[in-house]
C-alpha cells in the first residue's frame, strides 16, 4: 500500500475508537464527570489559599487527566483488541504497524486535548477565575507537545497487553502510578524524598506541569518556554520511534512464541 | 503464475509448561484455483498451520510461500493478497456488523461506501437479515457473527482465503448456507481456497484435495475420490479409520 492508502488506513482506528466510545457512552458520561468532579474538588483544596493555589492544583489534575487519557486509550486500544481476539485481523492486515498505532495515537491525541480542555473551562468557570494573565496559547502548545512524549510512553506500555492481556493492565497501571509520585502532578519535586528525584528529572511529565503552570499563572511567554518545549519534542521524538521499535520487537516475539491467539 | 501455496518441512513446538509440537515438518503446494481441505481431530495442528499462513505465527522450521512471498520475510507482500475466518468470530462484540466492517475495510484500502455495498451483498447471499447489520455484534447469534466473518473475509477479494473451521458449531441451516457460499465463491475467478474441518462430508463436497493430519503430521493427501478409491471405503470417514486404526471420535477424546 503507497503513503496515502497508510494515511486513510489510520482514520480506520480513529473512526473505531469513536464508534466504541459511542457504544459505551454511558461510560464516557461517568468519566468525564468523575474527572470534572475530581479536578473541582482537587481545586478546592487549594480555595483558601487564593487563586493561584486553586490554578496549580487544577493543572495538575488535567495534566494528570490528558497523560492518564493518553495512556490508557492506547494501550487499551490493544488490550482491548486482544480480549475480543480481533488483534489478529488487524495484525494480519496490509497495514503498517505505524500507521496501526499512530492511528490509535490520534485519536487519543484529539480525545484527550478534548476532554482537557473541557475541563479546564469548566473549572474556571467553577471557581470564576479570570485568566487574563495567562498565556493560553502557549498553554495549548505545551499541552499537545508534551502529548508526544505521552504517546511515545504509552506506545511501551502498550506493548505489556500484547504479551499478556491480564498482567500487562496491572504492569501498565503501576508504571503509571509511579509517574504520578514522580512528577509533581499536585507538588513541587523539591519536596520528594531526594532517591526519588532523579526519575522526576526523566519524567517528561514534569516539564510540562512546570511549563503549564509557568503559562497559566505568570503568563510565561512562549520565548521563555522555548526550552522546554525544544526538550519536549525532542523527548517525543524518541521515545515515540522506540515505542514503535519496542512494540514491533513484542510483535515478532509474540509471533515467535504464539502469544497472539486467543483461542480457536 | 506460482504456487497459490508452497510448503516444506514447517515445523512448530510451543514451549508452555510442556512441549507441544503442533506442526511435525509439514511439506505440501496448492495450485492455483483449489481447494484445499485439512482434516484432523482437535489439537492436530490445522489452526497452527493456518496462523503461520497468516502471517501471525512464525514457524520454527521451514518454510511457507503465498504466491511466491515467504510469509516470514516478505509478510508485507502475503497480507494483501490473503484473508481468513476462524472457528471464533473475533469482532469489537459491543459495535455493529457495519462498524466492524467499515473498521476491516479501511484496513484494506476500502472506502466505507464500497464497504457497505459489498458487504451487505455477500450477506444477503448468506441469508443474513439486513436489518441486523446496525445491531450489536452482542445481540446476534453464533450463525449471524459467523456469516459476518465470512463476508469480512470475502469481500477484501482476497487470493488466498484461510477458512479455518467456518462451520464448526453452526446450526444445521447456517452450515448450509455457508456452505453453499463457499461452494458457489470457489468458481470465481482466480480463488484458491485452505479450509480445515471437522466435518469429513463437508471436506468430501467442498475439495478438490484433503490432507488428513495427525498430531501435526500429514498422514494422507489425496483428491477424495483417490482415497476412497485406495481404501476401498464409502466415504472419508471410514477412511480415517482406515488410516489411523481409530475411530474419529476416540481420536477427538484423546486431545
Ligand atoms: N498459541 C499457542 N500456544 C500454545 N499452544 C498452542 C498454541 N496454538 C496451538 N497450541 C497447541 O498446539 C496444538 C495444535 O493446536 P491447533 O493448531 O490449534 O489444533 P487444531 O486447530 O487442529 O485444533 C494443540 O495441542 C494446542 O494446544
Ligand atoms: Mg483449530
Amino acid at each position: 500500500m503507497n503513503l496515502k492508502a497508510q494515511a486513510y488506513g489510520s482514520i480506520a482506528f480513529i473512526e473505531r475508537n469513536f464508534a466504541l466510545i459511542k457504544r459505551y457512552i454511558g461510560w464516557e458520561v461517568v468519566f468525564l464527570t468523575y474527572n470534572i468532579v475530581n479536578a473541582l474538588a482537587i481545586g478546592l483544596i487549594g480555595a483558601r489559599m487564593g487563586k493561584d493555589m486553586v490554578l496549580y492544583l487544577v493543572v495538575g489534575a488535567m495534566v494528570w487527566g490528558f497523560l492518564s487519557i493518553l495512556f490508557h486509550e492506547i494501550s487499551e486500544s490493544i488490550a482491548w483488541e486482544r480480549w475480543e481476539g480481533t488483534i489478529e485481523y488487524t495484525f494480519m492486515a496490509p497495514i503498517n504497524r505505524f500507521t496501526h498505532l499512530i492511528g490509535n495515537c490520534l485519536h487519543a491525541v484529539t480525545y484527550g486535548v478534548i476532554r482537557s480542555t473541557l475541563i479546564l473551562v469548566l473549572v474556571v468557570l467553577f471557581f470564576g477565575i479570570s485568566l487574563k494573565g495567562a498565556n493560553l496559547p502557549a498553554l495549548v502548545i505545551i499541552l499537545i507537545v508534551s502529548g508526544l512524549s505521552f504517546v511515545g510512553l504509552g506506545l511501551i506500555a502498550a506493548v505489556l497487553p500484547l504479551l499478556s492481556t491480564e498482567k500487562g493492565a496491572y504492569a501498565t497501571h503501576i508504571f503509571e502510578a509511579v509517574l504520578l509520585l514522580v512528577s509533581g502532578v499536585y507538588y513541587e519535586i523539591e519536596v520528594l524524598p531526594v532517591w526519588i528525584r532523579p526519575l522526576s528529572y526523566i519524567s517528561p511529565a514534569t516539564y510540562t506541569l512546570r511549563a503549564m503552570r509557568a503559562a497559566l499563572l505568570q503568563g510565561t511567554g512562549l520565548g521563555e518556554l522555548l526550552p522546554t518545549i525544544v526538550l519536549l519534542l525532542v523527548t517525543g521524538s524518541i521515545l515515540i520511534p522506540l515505542g514503535i521499535i519496542v512494540f514491533r520487537q513484542a510483535e515478532f516475539y509474540a509471533k515467535k512464541t504464539g502469544k497472539l491467539k486467543r483461542s480457536g | 503464475m506460482k504456487e497459490a501455496v508452497k510448503c516444506e518441512g514447517l515445523s512448530k513446538t510451543f514451549k508452555r509448561k510442556e512441549k507441544v509440537v503442533a506442526l511435525d515438518n509439514v511439506s505440501f503446494t496448492i495450485p492455483k484455483n483449489e481447494v484445499f481441505g485439512i482434516v484432523g481431530p482437535n489439537g492436530s495442528g490445522k489452526s497452527t498451520l493456518i496462523r503461520i499462513l497468516s502471517t501471525l505465527l512464525i514457524p520454527d522450521n521451514g518454510y511457507a510461500q503465498i504466491f511466491g512471498h515467504d510469509v516470514v520475510r516478505e509478510y508485507s507482500k502475503v497480507r494483501p493478497l490473503i484473508n481468513r475466518v476462524s472457528v471464533d468470530a473475533a469482532f469489537f462484540k459491543g459495535i455493529s456488523a457495519w462498524e466492524n466492517l467499515r473498521y476491516a475495510g479501511r484496513l484494506y484500502g476500502l472506502g466505507s461506501k464500497e464497504t457497505k455495498q459489498k458487504t451487505l451483498d455477500i450477506l444477503g447471499q448468506l441469508g443474513f437479515d439486513e436489518k441486523r447489520y446496525y445491531e450489536p455484534l452482542e445481540n446476534l447469534s453464533r450463525g449471524m457473527q459467523q456469516k459476518i466473518a465470512i463476508a469480512r473475509a470475502f469481500f477484501t477479494a482476497p487470493m488466498l482465503l484461510l477458512l479455518d473451521e467456518p462451520t464448526t458449531g453452526l446450526d444445521p441451516r447456517s452450515k448450509m448456507e455457508v456452505q453453499e457460499f463457499v461452494h458457489r465463491a470457489m468458481d470465481s475467478n482466480g480463488l484458491t481456497i485452505v479450509l480445515t474441518t471437522h466435518d469429513m462430508k463437508e471436506a468430501e463436497s467442498l475439495c478438490d484435495r484433503v490432507a488428513i493430519i495427525i498430531k501435526g503430521r500429514f498422514v494422507a493427501l489425496e483428491k477424495p475420490s483417490t482415497l476412497l478409491k485406495k481404501s476401498g471405503k464409502s466415504n472419508l470417514e471410514e477412511v480415517f479409520i482406515d488410516i489411523t486404526g481409530k475411530e474419529w471420535k476416540e481420536i477427538e477424546y484423546e486431545s
